[in-house]
Protein backbone atom coordinates (compact mmCIF):
# COMPACT_ATOMS: atom_id res chain seq x y z
CA UNK A 1 0.00 0.00 0.00
CA UNK A 2 2.61 2.42 1.16
CA UNK A 3 4.87 1.49 -1.68
CA UNK A 4 2.26 2.34 -4.32
CA UNK A 5 1.56 5.69 -2.73
CA UNK A 6 5.18 6.69 -2.91
CA UNK A 7 5.31 5.62 -6.53
CA UNK A 8 2.41 7.84 -7.50
CA UNK A 9 3.81 10.90 -5.74
CA UNK A 10 7.11 10.41 -7.49
CA UNK A 11 5.31 10.04 -10.79
CA UNK A 12 3.41 13.25 -10.32
CA UNK A 13 6.41 15.26 -9.30
CA UNK A 14 8.38 13.91 -12.23
CA UNK A 15 5.60 14.87 -14.59
CA UNK A 16 5.49 18.27 -12.98
CA UNK A 17 9.20 18.62 -13.29
CA UNK A 18 9.01 17.79 -16.98
CA UNK A 19 6.22 20.30 -17.41
CA UNK A 20 8.20 22.89 -15.50
CA UNK A 21 11.25 22.28 -17.60
CA UNK A 22 9.25 22.49 -20.79
CA UNK A 23 7.62 25.68 -19.57
CA UNK A 24 10.93 27.24 -18.60
CA UNK A 25 12.47 26.28 -21.89
CA UNK A 26 9.51 27.76 -23.74
CA UNK A 27 9.70 31.02 -21.80
CA UNK A 28 13.43 31.24 -22.32
CA UNK A 29 13.02 30.70 -26.07
CA UNK A 30 10.29 33.29 -26.22
CA UNK A 31 12.34 35.78 -24.21
CA UNK A 32 15.39 35.20 -26.35
CA UNK A 33 13.43 35.65 -29.57
CA UNK A 34 11.89 38.86 -28.30
CA UNK A 35 15.22 40.23 -27.11
CA UNK A 36 16.82 39.38 -30.46
CA UNK A 37 13.94 40.99 -32.31
CA UNK A 38 14.10 44.24 -30.37
CA UNK A 39 17.88 44.44 -30.44
CA UNK A 40 17.76 43.92 -34.22
CA UNK A 41 15.14 46.63 -34.50
CA UNK A 42 17.29 48.97 -32.44
CA UNK A 43 20.35 48.11 -34.49
CA UNK A 44 18.47 48.79 -37.72
CA UNK A 45 17.09 52.13 -36.48
CA UNK A 46 20.59 53.19 -35.49
CA UNK A 47 21.85 52.14 -38.90
CA UNK A 48 19.11 54.14 -40.64
CA UNK A 49 19.86 57.22 -38.54
CA UNK A 50 23.59 57.02 -39.23
CA UNK A 51 23.01 56.40 -42.95
CA UNK A 52 20.69 59.37 -43.34
CA UNK A 53 23.04 61.60 -41.36
CA UNK A 54 26.00 60.66 -43.53
CA UNK A 55 23.97 61.12 -46.73
CA UNK A 56 23.39 64.74 -45.73
CA UNK A 57 26.85 65.77 -44.53
CA UNK A 58 30.08 66.22 -46.51
CA UNK A 59 32.43 64.89 -47.75
CA UNK A 60 30.56 63.43 -50.72
CA UNK A 61 32.18 60.88 -52.97
CA UNK A 62 30.87 61.91 -56.37
CA UNK A 63 32.85 59.32 -58.30
CA UNK A 64 31.36 56.50 -56.22
CA UNK A 65 27.92 58.05 -56.57
CA UNK A 66 28.36 58.05 -60.35
CA UNK A 67 29.28 54.38 -60.32
CA UNK A 68 26.13 53.58 -58.33
CA UNK A 69 23.98 55.59 -60.75
CA UNK A 70 25.30 53.42 -63.57
CA UNK A 71 24.93 50.15 -61.65
CA UNK A 72 21.48 50.77 -60.25
CA UNK A 73 20.00 52.83 -63.07
CA UNK A 74 21.54 52.27 -66.42
CA UNK A 75 22.25 48.55 -66.17
CA UNK A 76 18.77 47.87 -64.78
CA UNK A 77 17.08 49.33 -67.87
CA UNK A 78 16.86 46.02 -69.81
CA UNK A 79 15.14 44.07 -66.99
CA UNK A 80 12.84 46.97 -66.22
CA UNK A 81 11.92 47.32 -69.89
CA UNK A 82 11.23 43.60 -70.30
CA UNK A 83 9.12 43.23 -67.18
CA UNK A 84 7.04 46.35 -67.67
CA UNK A 85 6.36 45.80 -71.37
CA UNK A 86 4.93 42.35 -70.70
CA UNK A 87 3.01 43.66 -67.69
CA UNK A 88 1.38 46.31 -69.90
CA UNK A 89 0.63 43.75 -72.61
CA UNK A 90 -0.99 41.24 -70.30
CA UNK A 91 -3.12 43.92 -68.63
CA UNK A 92 -4.45 44.97 -72.05
CA UNK A 93 -5.41 41.41 -72.92
CA UNK A 94 -6.98 40.70 -69.55
CA UNK A 95 -9.00 43.91 -69.48
CA UNK A 96 -10.29 43.27 -72.99
CA UNK A 97 -11.46 39.77 -72.08
CA UNK A 98 -13.25 41.25 -69.05
CA UNK A 99 -15.15 43.96 -70.90
CA UNK A 100 -17.56 43.27 -73.71
CA UNK A 101 -16.76 44.94 -77.00
CA UNK A 102 -18.85 47.94 -76.04
CA UNK A 103 -16.59 50.68 -74.69
CA UNK A 104 -13.61 48.35 -74.55
CA UNK A 105 -11.33 50.80 -76.28
CA UNK A 106 -11.36 53.52 -73.65
CA UNK A 107 -11.63 51.01 -70.81
CA UNK A 108 -8.50 49.14 -71.89
CA UNK A 109 -6.57 52.38 -72.35
CA UNK A 110 -7.43 53.70 -68.92
CA UNK A 111 -6.98 50.42 -67.06
CA UNK A 112 -3.56 49.96 -68.68
CA UNK A 113 -2.64 53.52 -67.79
CA UNK A 114 -3.74 53.35 -64.19
CA UNK A 115 -2.47 49.90 -63.33
CA UNK A 116 0.89 50.41 -65.01
CA UNK A 117 1.69 53.85 -63.62
CA UNK A 118 0.31 53.40 -60.14
CA UNK A 119 1.17 49.80 -59.34
CA UNK A 120 2.90 47.63 -61.91
CA UNK A 121 5.81 49.81 -63.00
CA UNK A 122 6.84 50.82 -59.44
CA UNK A 123 6.48 47.30 -58.03
CA UNK A 124 8.20 45.55 -60.91
CA UNK A 125 11.03 48.10 -60.91
CA UNK A 126 11.38 47.68 -57.17
CA UNK A 127 11.41 43.89 -57.20
CA UNK A 128 13.73 43.62 -60.20
CA UNK A 129 16.23 46.10 -58.80
CA UNK A 130 15.99 44.42 -55.38
CA UNK A 131 17.02 41.13 -56.97
CA UNK A 132 19.73 42.64 -59.11
CA UNK A 133 21.18 45.35 -56.90
CA UNK A 134 20.17 44.48 -53.34
CA UNK A 135 21.96 41.16 -53.67
CA UNK A 136 25.04 42.70 -55.26
CA UNK A 137 25.28 45.37 -52.57
CA UNK A 138 24.97 42.88 -49.73
CA UNK A 139 27.55 40.59 -51.34
CA UNK A 140 30.04 43.37 -52.01
CA UNK A 141 29.77 45.07 -48.62
CA UNK A 142 29.55 41.72 -46.84
CA UNK A 143 32.76 40.54 -48.48
CA UNK A 144 34.42 43.81 -47.52
CA UNK A 145 33.26 43.23 -43.94
CA UNK A 146 34.53 39.65 -43.57
CA UNK A 147 37.86 40.43 -45.28
CA UNK A 148 38.33 43.42 -42.93
CA UNK A 149 38.25 45.93 -45.79
CA UNK A 150 35.70 47.98 -43.86
CA UNK A 151 38.04 48.10 -40.86
CA UNK A 152 40.81 49.08 -43.23
CA UNK A 153 38.71 52.05 -44.41
CA UNK A 154 38.38 53.18 -40.81
CA UNK A 155 42.12 52.92 -40.20
CA UNK A 156 42.67 55.11 -43.25
CA UNK A 157 40.44 57.76 -41.63
CA UNK A 158 37.61 57.17 -44.07
CA UNK A 159 34.10 56.72 -42.70
CA UNK A 160 32.59 53.56 -44.20
CA UNK A 161 29.11 55.07 -43.98
CA UNK A 162 30.21 57.97 -46.15
CA UNK A 163 32.28 55.88 -48.51
CA UNK A 164 30.07 52.80 -48.91
CA UNK A 165 26.55 53.38 -47.62
CA UNK A 166 25.77 57.00 -48.53
CA UNK A 167 26.49 56.76 -52.28
CA UNK A 168 24.30 53.66 -52.55
CA UNK A 169 21.38 55.15 -50.68
CA UNK A 170 21.51 58.49 -52.48
CA UNK A 171 21.71 56.74 -55.84
CA UNK A 172 18.87 54.36 -54.92
CA UNK A 173 16.54 57.17 -53.89
CA UNK A 174 17.27 59.26 -56.98
CA UNK A 175 17.49 56.56 -59.63
CA UNK A 176 14.47 54.37 -58.86
CA UNK A 177 11.92 57.14 -59.62
CA UNK A 178 13.58 57.64 -63.01
CA UNK A 179 13.42 53.92 -63.68
CA UNK A 180 9.73 53.95 -62.74
CA UNK A 181 9.04 56.71 -65.28
CA UNK A 182 10.83 54.69 -67.94
CA UNK A 183 8.77 51.66 -66.85
CA UNK A 184 5.56 53.75 -67.10
CA UNK A 185 6.29 54.67 -70.70
CA UNK A 186 7.32 51.19 -71.77
CA UNK A 187 4.39 49.53 -69.95
CA UNK A 188 1.87 51.84 -71.60
CA UNK A 189 3.56 51.17 -74.91
CA UNK A 190 3.16 47.42 -74.29
CA UNK A 191 -0.58 47.92 -73.76
CA UNK A 192 -0.72 50.02 -76.90
CA UNK A 193 1.00 47.40 -79.02
CA UNK A 194 -1.41 44.65 -77.93
CA UNK A 195 -4.45 46.92 -78.37
CA UNK A 196 -3.51 47.99 -81.87
CA UNK A 197 -2.02 44.84 -83.39
CA UNK A 198 -3.92 42.13 -81.56
CA UNK A 199 -7.22 43.73 -80.59
CA UNK A 200 -7.47 45.93 -83.68
CA UNK A 201 -8.23 49.17 -81.86
CA UNK A 202 -7.94 52.52 -83.57
CA UNK A 203 -4.49 53.95 -82.69
CA UNK A 204 -5.62 57.59 -82.60
CA UNK A 205 -8.57 56.82 -80.31
CA UNK A 206 -6.42 54.73 -78.02
CA UNK A 207 -3.77 57.43 -77.69
CA UNK A 208 -6.45 60.05 -77.14
CA UNK A 209 -8.11 58.18 -74.33
CA UNK A 210 -4.74 57.48 -72.71
CA UNK A 211 -3.86 61.18 -72.75
CA UNK A 212 -7.30 62.25 -71.57
CA UNK A 213 -7.15 59.84 -68.65
CA UNK A 214 -3.61 60.76 -67.61
CA UNK A 215 -3.50 62.63 -64.29
CA UNK A 216 -0.50 64.04 -62.49
CA UNK A 217 -1.26 61.76 -59.51
CA UNK A 218 -0.40 58.75 -61.70
CA UNK A 219 3.13 59.98 -62.26
CA UNK A 220 3.57 61.33 -58.74
CA UNK A 221 2.58 57.99 -57.21
CA UNK A 222 5.25 56.28 -59.25
CA UNK A 223 7.88 58.81 -58.24
CA UNK A 224 7.08 58.54 -54.53
CA UNK A 225 7.01 54.76 -54.62
CA UNK A 226 10.23 54.68 -56.61
CA UNK A 227 12.06 56.83 -54.05
CA UNK A 228 10.79 54.78 -51.11
CA UNK A 229 11.61 51.47 -52.81
CA UNK A 230 15.06 52.75 -53.77
CA UNK A 231 15.72 53.64 -50.14
CA UNK A 232 14.52 50.22 -48.97
CA UNK A 233 16.65 48.33 -51.49
CA UNK A 234 19.87 50.22 -50.77
CA UNK A 235 19.26 50.21 -47.03
CA UNK A 236 18.63 46.46 -46.86
CA UNK A 237 21.58 45.69 -49.14
CA UNK A 238 23.96 47.85 -47.11
CA UNK A 239 22.61 46.86 -43.69
CA UNK A 240 22.76 43.12 -44.30
CA UNK A 241 26.19 43.38 -45.89
CA UNK A 242 27.51 45.61 -43.13
CA UNK A 243 26.37 43.28 -40.37
CA UNK A 244 27.43 40.05 -42.03
CA UNK A 245 29.82 37.85 -40.11
CA UNK A 246 31.55 34.55 -40.46
CA UNK A 247 33.11 34.17 -43.89
CA UNK A 248 31.54 33.10 -47.16
CA UNK A 249 28.50 31.54 -45.49
CA UNK A 250 27.74 34.79 -43.67
CA UNK A 251 27.94 36.72 -46.92
CA UNK A 252 25.60 34.23 -48.60
CA UNK A 253 23.06 34.68 -45.81
CA UNK A 254 23.37 38.44 -46.01
CA UNK A 255 22.63 38.32 -49.73
CA UNK A 256 19.53 36.20 -49.30
CA UNK A 257 18.28 38.31 -46.40
CA UNK A 258 18.79 41.52 -48.33
CA UNK A 259 16.67 40.33 -51.27
CA UNK A 260 13.94 38.70 -49.20
CA UNK A 261 13.64 41.59 -46.75
CA UNK A 262 13.59 44.28 -49.42
CA UNK A 263 11.04 42.39 -51.56
CA UNK A 264 8.67 41.96 -48.62
CA UNK A 265 9.13 45.57 -47.49
CA UNK A 266 8.49 46.81 -51.02
CA UNK A 267 5.15 45.00 -51.19
CA UNK A 268 4.15 46.20 -47.71
CA UNK A 269 5.08 49.82 -48.38
CA UNK A 270 3.42 49.66 -51.79
CA UNK A 271 0.16 48.91 -50.00
CA UNK A 272 0.75 51.61 -47.39
CA UNK A 273 1.57 54.31 -49.94
CA UNK A 274 -1.42 53.42 -52.12
CA UNK A 275 -3.57 53.55 -49.01
CA UNK A 276 -2.28 56.98 -48.07
CA UNK A 277 -2.64 58.45 -51.54
CA UNK A 278 -5.93 56.99 -52.73
CA UNK A 279 -8.24 56.49 -49.77
CA UNK A 280 -9.95 59.66 -48.79
CA UNK B 1 63.90 58.50 -20.67
CA UNK B 2 61.48 58.29 -23.56
CA UNK B 3 57.81 59.16 -23.28
CA UNK B 4 55.06 56.61 -23.45
CA UNK B 5 53.54 56.67 -26.92
CA UNK B 6 50.75 54.25 -26.04
CA UNK B 7 49.49 53.66 -22.52
CA UNK B 8 46.60 51.28 -21.91
CA UNK B 9 45.08 50.70 -18.48
CA UNK B 10 42.39 48.28 -17.43
CA UNK B 11 41.00 47.69 -20.91
CA UNK B 12 37.83 45.61 -20.90
CA UNK B 13 35.87 44.35 -23.89
CA UNK B 14 33.13 41.74 -24.00
CA UNK B 15 30.83 40.58 -26.79
CA UNK B 16 27.50 39.73 -25.18
CA UNK B 17 28.46 37.65 -22.15
CA UNK B 18 31.74 36.54 -23.72
CA UNK B 19 34.58 38.44 -22.04
CA UNK B 20 37.49 38.87 -24.45
CA UNK B 21 39.67 41.54 -22.81
CA UNK B 22 39.60 41.51 -19.02
CA UNK B 23 41.79 44.35 -17.83
CA UNK B 24 44.70 44.69 -20.25
CA UNK B 25 47.59 46.98 -19.23
CA UNK B 26 50.22 47.88 -21.83
CA UNK B 27 52.80 50.64 -22.15
CA UNK B 28 54.84 51.24 -25.30
CA UNK B 29 57.57 53.87 -25.44
CA UNK B 30 58.16 56.09 -28.42
CA UNK B 31 60.01 54.23 -31.19
CA UNK B 32 59.70 50.92 -29.37
CA UNK B 33 58.43 47.71 -30.90
CA UNK B 34 56.17 45.61 -28.72
CA UNK B 35 55.05 42.16 -29.78
CA UNK B 36 51.98 40.67 -28.13
CA UNK B 37 51.90 36.89 -28.32
CA UNK B 38 49.00 34.64 -27.48
CA UNK B 39 46.96 31.76 -28.81
CA UNK B 40 44.32 32.00 -31.52
CA UNK B 41 41.10 33.61 -30.37
CA UNK B 42 42.58 35.18 -27.23
CA UNK B 43 41.54 38.65 -28.37
CA UNK B 44 44.75 39.95 -29.91
CA UNK B 45 42.94 41.43 -32.90
CA UNK B 46 40.25 42.84 -30.64
CA UNK B 47 42.98 44.61 -28.64
CA UNK B 48 44.37 46.54 -31.60
CA UNK B 49 40.90 47.23 -32.97
CA UNK B 50 40.04 48.90 -29.67
CA UNK B 51 43.15 51.06 -29.86
CA UNK B 52 42.27 52.13 -33.39
CA UNK B 53 38.68 52.97 -32.62
CA UNK B 54 37.26 50.20 -34.83
CA UNK B 55 35.74 48.67 -31.69
CA UNK B 56 34.63 50.64 -28.65
CA UNK B 57 36.03 49.26 -25.38
CA UNK B 58 33.63 48.69 -22.48
CA UNK B 59 35.93 50.35 -19.96
CA UNK B 60 39.55 51.32 -19.41
CA UNK B 61 41.74 54.07 -20.78
CA UNK B 62 43.81 54.27 -23.96
CA UNK B 63 46.29 57.13 -23.96
CA UNK B 64 48.04 58.13 -27.16
CA UNK B 65 50.75 60.76 -26.55
CA UNK B 66 49.25 61.24 -23.10
CA UNK B 67 45.69 61.92 -24.34
CA UNK B 68 42.98 59.46 -23.36
CA UNK B 69 41.16 58.87 -26.66
CA UNK B 70 38.32 56.96 -25.03
CA UNK B 71 37.23 60.26 -23.43
CA UNK B 72 37.22 62.25 -26.69
CA UNK B 73 34.38 62.44 -29.16
CA UNK B 74 34.89 60.84 -32.53
CA UNK B 75 36.04 63.96 -34.37
CA UNK B 76 38.74 64.84 -31.86
CA UNK B 77 39.89 61.26 -31.56
CA UNK B 78 40.18 61.16 -35.35
CA UNK B 79 43.39 63.23 -35.03
CA UNK B 80 44.95 60.45 -32.97
CA UNK B 81 43.65 57.76 -35.31
CA UNK B 82 45.20 59.60 -38.25
CA UNK B 83 48.62 58.96 -36.67
CA UNK B 84 48.11 55.21 -36.97
CA UNK B 85 48.60 52.71 -39.77
CA UNK B 86 47.76 49.04 -39.86
CA UNK B 87 48.74 45.91 -41.74
CA UNK B 88 45.80 43.52 -41.59
CA UNK B 89 45.95 39.77 -41.12
CA UNK B 90 44.56 39.07 -44.60
CA UNK B 91 46.04 42.29 -46.04
CA UNK B 92 42.43 43.61 -46.47
CA UNK B 93 43.25 45.35 -49.73
CA UNK B 94 40.32 47.09 -51.45
CA UNK B 95 39.65 44.72 -54.32
CA UNK B 96 37.77 47.28 -56.39
CA UNK B 97 40.85 49.50 -56.53
CA UNK B 98 44.18 49.05 -58.30
CA UNK B 99 47.31 48.33 -56.30
CA UNK B 100 48.60 51.89 -56.49
CA UNK B 101 45.19 53.31 -55.55
CA UNK B 102 45.24 51.06 -52.50
CA UNK B 103 48.67 52.31 -51.48
CA UNK B 104 47.74 55.94 -52.15
CA UNK B 105 44.29 55.71 -50.54
CA UNK B 106 45.14 57.67 -47.40
CA UNK B 107 47.11 60.22 -49.40
CA UNK B 108 44.30 60.90 -51.87
CA UNK B 109 41.28 60.69 -49.55
CA UNK B 110 42.70 62.41 -46.49
CA UNK B 111 45.82 64.32 -47.26
CA UNK B 112 44.11 65.48 -50.49
CA UNK B 113 47.21 64.82 -52.55
CA UNK B 114 46.61 65.21 -56.32
CA UNK B 115 46.33 61.83 -58.06
CA UNK B 116 49.47 62.32 -60.16
CA UNK B 117 51.79 62.93 -57.23
CA UNK B 118 49.97 60.26 -55.23
CA UNK B 119 50.76 57.75 -58.00
CA UNK B 120 54.42 58.75 -57.93
CA UNK B 121 54.49 58.43 -54.15
CA UNK B 122 52.72 55.05 -54.29
CA UNK B 123 55.31 53.69 -56.72
CA UNK B 124 58.09 54.96 -54.46
CA UNK B 125 56.59 53.19 -51.43
CA UNK B 126 55.95 50.02 -53.46
CA UNK B 127 59.63 49.98 -54.39
CA UNK B 128 60.47 50.33 -50.72
CA UNK B 129 58.65 47.06 -49.99
CA UNK B 130 60.35 45.35 -52.90
CA UNK B 131 57.66 45.63 -55.59
CA UNK B 132 58.24 47.05 -59.05
CA UNK B 133 56.23 49.75 -60.77
CA UNK B 134 54.67 47.07 -62.99
CA UNK B 135 52.35 45.85 -60.20
CA UNK B 136 50.93 49.36 -59.65
CA UNK B 137 48.23 48.92 -62.29
CA UNK B 138 47.22 45.38 -61.28
CA UNK B 139 44.26 44.54 -59.04
CA UNK B 140 44.87 42.89 -55.64
CA UNK B 141 43.28 39.61 -56.77
CA UNK B 142 46.05 39.26 -59.36
CA UNK B 143 48.75 39.12 -56.66
CA UNK B 144 50.13 36.24 -54.57
CA UNK B 145 49.64 36.17 -50.80
CA UNK B 146 53.15 37.44 -50.12
CA UNK B 147 52.76 40.29 -52.61
CA UNK B 148 49.41 41.24 -51.07
CA UNK B 149 51.09 41.45 -47.67
CA UNK B 150 53.72 43.75 -49.16
CA UNK B 151 51.08 45.98 -50.71
CA UNK B 152 49.25 46.01 -47.36
CA UNK B 153 52.49 47.08 -45.71
CA UNK B 154 53.01 49.76 -48.35
CA UNK B 155 49.49 51.07 -47.72
CA UNK B 156 50.13 51.12 -43.97
CA UNK B 157 53.35 53.12 -44.21
CA UNK B 158 52.41 55.42 -47.11
CA UNK B 159 50.77 57.97 -44.81
CA UNK B 160 53.91 58.01 -42.64
CA UNK B 161 52.14 57.01 -39.43
CA UNK B 162 53.70 57.46 -36.00
CA UNK B 163 52.21 54.20 -34.78
CA UNK B 164 51.94 51.03 -36.87
CA UNK B 165 49.99 47.89 -36.00
CA UNK B 166 50.78 44.52 -37.50
CA UNK B 167 48.14 41.84 -37.17
CA UNK B 168 49.80 38.44 -37.65
CA UNK B 169 52.02 39.70 -40.46
CA UNK B 170 53.57 36.29 -41.19
CA UNK B 171 50.58 33.99 -40.76
CA UNK B 172 49.98 31.97 -43.90
CA UNK B 173 53.38 32.67 -45.44
CA UNK B 174 56.24 30.23 -45.95
CA UNK B 175 59.27 30.66 -43.61
CA UNK B 176 61.39 32.44 -46.20
CA UNK B 177 58.66 34.89 -47.18
CA UNK B 178 57.98 35.38 -43.45
CA UNK B 179 61.57 36.42 -42.95
CA UNK B 180 61.36 38.82 -45.90
CA UNK B 181 58.25 40.43 -44.38
CA UNK B 182 59.89 40.58 -40.94
CA UNK B 183 62.85 42.44 -42.42
CA UNK B 184 60.55 44.81 -44.28
CA UNK B 185 58.67 45.51 -41.06
CA UNK B 186 61.88 46.26 -39.18
CA UNK B 187 63.15 48.47 -42.00
CA UNK B 188 59.97 50.43 -42.43
CA UNK B 189 59.40 50.94 -38.72
CA UNK B 190 63.00 52.09 -38.26
CA UNK B 191 62.80 54.24 -41.39
CA UNK B 192 59.76 56.08 -40.07
CA UNK B 193 60.95 56.09 -36.47
CA UNK B 194 57.52 54.74 -35.68
CA UNK B 195 56.20 52.95 -32.63
CA UNK B 196 55.06 49.44 -33.48
CA UNK B 197 52.60 47.00 -31.94
CA UNK B 198 52.66 43.56 -33.51
CA UNK B 199 50.48 40.63 -32.60
CA UNK B 200 51.48 37.17 -33.62
CA UNK B 201 51.79 33.57 -32.59
CA UNK B 202 54.85 33.07 -34.77
CA UNK B 203 57.74 32.96 -32.26
CA UNK B 204 60.49 33.32 -34.88
CA UNK B 205 58.84 36.50 -36.08
CA UNK B 206 58.33 37.75 -32.52
CA UNK B 207 62.00 37.28 -31.63
CA UNK B 208 63.09 39.13 -34.71
CA UNK B 209 60.77 42.13 -34.53
CA UNK B 210 60.42 42.71 -30.81
CA UNK B 211 62.12 45.11 -28.45
CA UNK B 212 59.70 43.82 -25.86
CA UNK B 213 57.29 40.92 -25.71
CA UNK B 214 54.02 40.66 -23.82
CA UNK B 215 51.85 37.61 -23.48
CA UNK B 216 48.07 37.81 -23.60
CA UNK B 217 46.11 35.02 -21.94
CA UNK B 218 42.49 34.93 -20.76
CA UNK B 219 42.05 38.65 -21.42
CA UNK B 220 45.05 39.78 -19.39
CA UNK B 221 48.75 40.41 -19.95
CA UNK B 222 50.30 37.56 -17.97
CA UNK B 223 53.95 38.34 -18.69
CA UNK B 224 56.11 41.13 -20.14
CA UNK B 225 59.81 41.45 -20.88
CA UNK B 226 62.58 41.49 -23.47
CA UNK B 227 63.44 38.55 -25.71
CA UNK B 228 66.39 37.65 -23.46
CA UNK B 229 64.21 37.69 -20.39
CA UNK B 230 61.69 35.53 -22.21
CA UNK B 231 64.25 32.78 -22.76
CA UNK B 232 65.17 32.78 -19.07
CA UNK B 233 61.74 33.16 -17.54
CA UNK B 234 60.10 30.53 -15.42
CA UNK B 235 56.61 31.80 -16.20
CA UNK B 236 54.73 28.60 -17.01
CA UNK B 237 52.45 30.26 -19.58
CA UNK B 238 55.33 31.72 -21.57
CA UNK B 239 57.36 28.52 -21.36
CA UNK B 240 54.47 26.46 -22.62
CA UNK B 241 53.78 28.87 -25.47
CA UNK B 242 57.42 29.08 -26.59
CA UNK B 243 57.81 25.32 -26.52
CA UNK B 244 54.51 24.83 -28.28
CA UNK B 245 53.49 22.15 -25.83
CA UNK B 246 49.92 21.03 -25.23
CA UNK B 247 50.77 20.33 -21.58
CA UNK B 248 50.81 23.17 -19.08
CA UNK B 249 48.61 25.83 -17.55
CA UNK B 250 47.20 26.99 -20.90
CA UNK B 251 44.12 24.94 -21.59
CA UNK B 252 43.04 24.68 -25.18
CA UNK B 253 39.34 24.90 -25.73
CA UNK B 254 38.49 22.78 -28.70
N1 LIG C 1 32.84 41.79 -33.78
C1 LIG C 1 32.82 40.72 -32.97
N2 LIG C 1 31.63 40.27 -32.49
C2 LIG C 1 31.58 39.20 -31.67
N3 LIG C 1 32.65 38.50 -31.28
C3 LIG C 1 33.85 38.88 -31.73
C4 LIG C 1 34.00 40.00 -32.60
N4 LIG C 1 35.32 40.15 -32.88
C5 LIG C 1 35.95 39.16 -32.21
N5 LIG C 1 35.09 38.39 -31.52
C6 LIG C 1 35.43 37.26 -30.66
O1 LIG C 1 36.51 37.62 -29.82
C7 LIG C 1 37.42 36.57 -29.70
C8 LIG C 1 38.82 37.05 -29.98
O2 LIG C 1 38.96 37.30 -31.35
P1 LIG C 1 40.32 37.82 -32.01
O3 LIG C 1 40.75 39.06 -31.33
O4 LIG C 1 40.07 37.92 -33.46
O5 LIG C 1 41.33 36.65 -31.70
P2 LIG C 1 42.86 36.54 -32.13
O6 LIG C 1 43.62 36.57 -30.87
O7 LIG C 1 43.00 35.23 -32.82
O8 LIG C 1 43.15 37.70 -33.03
C9 LIG C 1 36.97 35.48 -30.64
O9 LIG C 1 36.43 34.44 -29.87
C10 LIG C 1 35.91 36.09 -31.48
O10 LIG C 1 34.86 35.18 -31.71
MG1 LIG D 1 43.45 37.82 -35.05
Amino acid sequence: MNYINIQTTINISRKERIMMRFYKKFLRRLGKTLVTFFSRLGELSLFVARSVYHCMTPPFYFKLLGRQFLDIGFYSLPVVALTTIFAGMVIALQTYSGFSSYGAESAVASVVLISVTRELAPVFCGLMVAGRIGAAMAAEIGTMRVTEQIDALTTLSTNPFKYLVAPRIIAGVLVLPMLVVVGDIIGIFGGYVVSIYQLDFNPANYINSTINELQSIDIITGLIKGAVFGFIISLMGCYNGYKSRGGAQGVGEATTNAVVASSILILIFNYIITGMLFTK
Amino acid sequence: MKKNKIEIKGLHKAFGDKVVLDGVDIEIKEGESLVVIGGSGTGKSVLIKCIQGILTPDSGSIKIDGIDITQLDREEAEKSYAKMGMLFQGAALFDSLKVWENVAFGLIENQKMPRKSALREAIRVLRQVGLGADVADLYPSELSGGMQKRVGLARAIATKPEIIFFDEPTTGLDPIMSDVINNLIIESVKGLGATALTITHDMASARKIADKIAMLYKGKIVWQGTVKEMDKTNNPYVKQFINGSSEGPISVEV
